[in-house]
């Protein structure tokens, strides 16, 4: 069976300057797979070009074998490849409910948009009590869970998560960890990019560590996390 | 009492007019952050569209706004397609010096082809009548101009809280990016938020030919007001721009009875600039 997302020699730039060189990965659909490197390795832009918001100029990324590589992101999604951002990037005068509506935006049906709003809603309860509440007013935590809720209305097949435990304390991110485990439990296969290496690599099956835009390894979360030079770049171990 | 109810009276009816007018405005400000120059002269081909639609076929205001509306939503798609579109990520001063030579054009236009003489379109259905009420003589034509722009700013309203469609617009205005990756065609939501704005101004200026004569520069006193409006309002609301649009009618209208007539235009610029002076985002700016 040929992988699910496949991103093949890609090279992008931003105002002239190579932010990623010739870079290629693939993910196989059920996996969780994590990005890693440090700040400016590439890691963002990788997730950026593969969800159409910035377009490679070599290479080409290719989704359940179809070519996706010039699609721009608003048709991605539709493709059942959804990408929550980092930062969280909720509309932020809009409800909570309104935001998780708008992630359902590409589907048509009432009662799938309700049912959805239900399964999140199961998933995420603090949504429910807020969902008459503008998203500005959450919590940094909340406003995360309401971000990978959005994310997850559209029903996606692949949901790729950018640092979302950035700026969050240390038992939210556990329990946002724990939730992309039970995400992945549901069929959803999940690219993640991260900074906390350790946490990443314990919920993730393979990792790609990234520098200066280029591949420098990839293996088994296992693998990764038994190497030293892994440990001393990325872990201060 | 009976001359206070009146002034009163004129300046709701007036303000409620200049809210559809500067509404257009603001909701393409408040999405696209773009300032459209050539509003005002949107406002005076609806007029005209709307007189030549009564001169020449009869077809009465209160009918022909469907058609102003129509049209002058299809002009602001095209403007934003052919113009807007290509100025957008440029230089910051590029959309607004585009819109500011499509007014130029559109406006030398109408003089040249229509000359530059004032049209008052006569035989309307509602000419003339009146109705008394509490001692004030309130003009049919201007009271139900007034409530047709009220409800289509309800309606405007509405359609943006409550719509999926309005979540779309709002989010896009919000963060283009994160829109997109909704699924959300910002491409599209700005065409259509360009002609949603020109249907705006298309509605008022088509009611207005019931009472008011068309020349071709009568785009510029009334997009000055809309601007005004739409920053004592708050770019982007149109609560804001109602209120704001209800005060500037009220002040014009007091002035120039109080005071003198004269000077009513002099009120106006001095509230708007005594409000940005002490609040520089409006009255209910984001």
């Amino acid at each position: 069976m040929p992988p699910m997302l496949e991103v093949k020699n890609i090279s992008c730039s931003y105002d002239e300057a190579r932010v990623i060189t010739d870079l290629s990965l693939e993910i196989r659909a059920g996996e969780i797979v994590a990005i890693l490197g440090a700040n400016g390795a590439g890691k963002s832009t990788t997730m950026r070009a593969i969800a159409g918001l910035l377009h490679p100029e070599k290479g080409s990324v290719l989704f359940e074998g179809e070519d996706i590589t010039n699609l721009p992101a608003s048709q991605v999604i539709r493709r059942g490849l959804c990408y929550i951002p980092e930062g969280r990037r909720l509309f932020s005068r809009l409800t909570v409910r309104e935001n998780l509506e708008l992630g359902a935006y590409t589907e048509s049906s009432r009662e799938a948009i309700d049912q959805r709003l239900e399964e999140v809603f199961a998933m995420f309860p603090i949504l429910k009590a807020r969902s008459a509440q503008r998203a500005e007013t959450m919590s940094g935590g909340e406003q995360q869970m309401c971000a990978i809720a959005r994310g997850l209305m559209s029903e996606p097949r692949l949901l790729m998560l950018d640092e979302v435990s950035l700026g969050l304390m240390p038992s939210l991110v556990e329990k946002v960890f724990e939730t992309v485990v039970e995400i992945r439990r549901k069929g959803v296969t999940i690219l993640i990019v991260e900074q906390m290496v350790q946490e990443a690599l314990e919920i993730a099956d393979r990792g790609y560590v990234l520098q200066t835009g280029k591949l420098v390894t990839s293996g088994t979360a296992r693998e990764l996390l038994d190497s030293d030079e892994i440990r001393k770049a990325y872990m201060g171990m | 009492m009976g001359n206070f109810l009146q002034v009163l009276i004129d300046g709701l009816l007036n303000g409620l007019l200049y809210a559809l007018v500067a509404a257009g405005l603001s909701l393409i400000w408040g999405v696209m952050d773009v300032i459209n120059f050539a509003h005002g002269e949107f406002l005076m081909v609806a007029m005209y569209l709307s007189y030549w639609l009564g001169f020449l076929l009869d077809i009465d205001p209160f009918i022909s706004w469907i058609a102003g509306g129509i049209f002058l939503f299809l002009l602001g798609a095209v403007t934003y397609r052919l113009i807007i579109k290509n100025s957008l990520g440029k230089a910051a001063m590029a959309p607004l010096l585009a819109t500011f030579g499509l007014s130029m054009l559109l406006k030398n236009f109408c003089m040249n082809v229509f000359t530059p003489n004032f049209r008052l379109l006569s035989g309307n259905w509602l000419e003339g009548r009146t109705i008394a009420f509490g001692g004030a003589i309130v003009p049919l034509p201007q009271l139900v101009t007034a409530l047709f722009a009220f409800a289509v700013l309800g309606v405007l309203y509405w359609m943006l809280k409550k719509t999926r469609l309005g979540w779309a617009i709002q989010a896009t205005a919000m963060d283009k990016e994160a829109a997109e990756l909704m699924g959300i065609d910002t491409e599209r939501i700005y065409l259509l938020v360009f002609g949603m704005g020109g249907a705006c101004v298309g509605i008022a200026g088509s009611l207005m030919t019931s009472y008011l004569a068309v020349y071709p520069e009568v785009g510029g006193l009334f997009s000055l007001i809309a601007f005004v409006v739409v920053a004592l309002g708050g770019f982007g609301s149109i609560p804001g721009a109602l209120l704001a649009a209800l005060l500037i009618g009220l002040v014009e209208s007091f002035s120039g009875f109080y005071i003198a007539a004269v000077v009513k235009y002099v009120a106006v610029f001095a509230v708007y600039l005594g409000v940005i002076l002490l609040r520089p985002r409006g009255l209910f700016g984001w």
